[in-house]
């Protein structure tokens, strides 16, 4: 498996995959989005807004698995030195920027009518919010620091750090029974879960959201493999 | 379009938002790509000349 994350080879495969990602992701989208917002019925309580929950729900999952991701890759750093995972780690940050304030976003515009607030100090809320100040301190650690080894060893410490916090964020409606959030949309259980009239389209858009994740972290990943090659090449010719 | 009541404000706000994020990211990092390559490109092409 080592030998496909080698820069060379990691280029090689990921160029004739990254079209057919965005594609995937593009069709996914599209058959979700366009589902879930025309085609399902309203909620007897939510009324309209639960439409918001095939952008909010995949999403906010995708944040947290961003950073899931990005928490695997820096410790694939920290013991086997592999430059292309630490690149990746950092290549996945933007994208699990964009999938937190997707998240918040669209919960706080979903909050105003269905709780009376955009924003409540609730700890699923909170624990979001700080994963994205994480988020944001992550990528200003890496800009910061000049040498990349260096760059790479200390936010990966802060991934980890940071790991609670995407931790808090997914259960943290189960730990403090309090709080406006409720549980999880998704459940096995099928008594816990969404109604399959919205539950079918909802998985069209996690697919989306999920293949779109991975399409732009390969894509992202490639950028900073050039990018660190231009600098190898700057330093021989300077 | 369908009928979206009361809450049709929120329910395109939320749309919008999402999709110009959405699209903002892939644009954003497509563009940084392109700009990448003809960067390394020409750093090559110096190197060899």
């Amino acid at each position: 498996m080592w030998e496909y994350a080698n820069p060379k080879r990691f280029m090689g495969w990921t160029a004739p995959v990254l079209p057919w990602a965005f594609g995937l992701s593009a069709v996914c989208l599209t058959i979700g989005l366009i589902w879930g917002f025309f085609f399902t019925p309203v909620d007897f309580r939510q009324g309209s807004t639960v439409k918001i929950i095939y952008l909010h729900v995949p999403s906010a999952l995708m944040a947290i698995n961003a950073w899931v991701m990005m928490l695997m890759a820096s410790l694939i750093w920290l013991v086997r030195r592999h430059h292309v995972s630490a690149l990746a780690a950092k290549a996945a940050a933007p994208v699990g920027v964009a999938m937190t304030l997707i998240a918040l976003a669209t919960g706080a515009i979903w909050g105003q009518p269905m709780w009376g607030t955009y924003w409540a100090w609730d700890p699923r809320l909170t624990s979001f919010l700080i994963l994205f100040l994480f988020y944001l301190g992550y990528m200003a650690l890496w800009a910061a620091i000049e040498d990349p080894d260096t760059a790479a060893d200390l936010t990966s410490v802060l991934c980890i750090v940071g790991s609670v916090f995407a931790f808090l964020s997914r259960y943290a409606v189960n730990f403090w029974n309090q709080g406006l959030h409720q549980g999880a949309s998704l459940s096995l259980d099928k008594e816990k879960n969404v109604a399959d009239v919205f539950y079918q389209p909802l998985l069209f858009a996690i697919g989306g959201f999920v293949i779109l994740f991975f399409a732009l972290v390969l894509l992202r990943t490639r950028t900073e493999i050039r990018k660190r090659r231009i600098g190898a090449l700057q330093r021989r010719e300077g | 379009m369908p009928d979206l009541g009361k809450y049709a404000a929120e329910v395109l706000l939320a749309y919008g938002v999402s999709l110009f994020i959405l699209i903002g990211i892939v644009v954003l990092s497509w563009r940084q790509s392109q700009r990448t390559k003809r960067d390394l490109d020409a750093a090559e092409a110096q190197c060899n000349g």
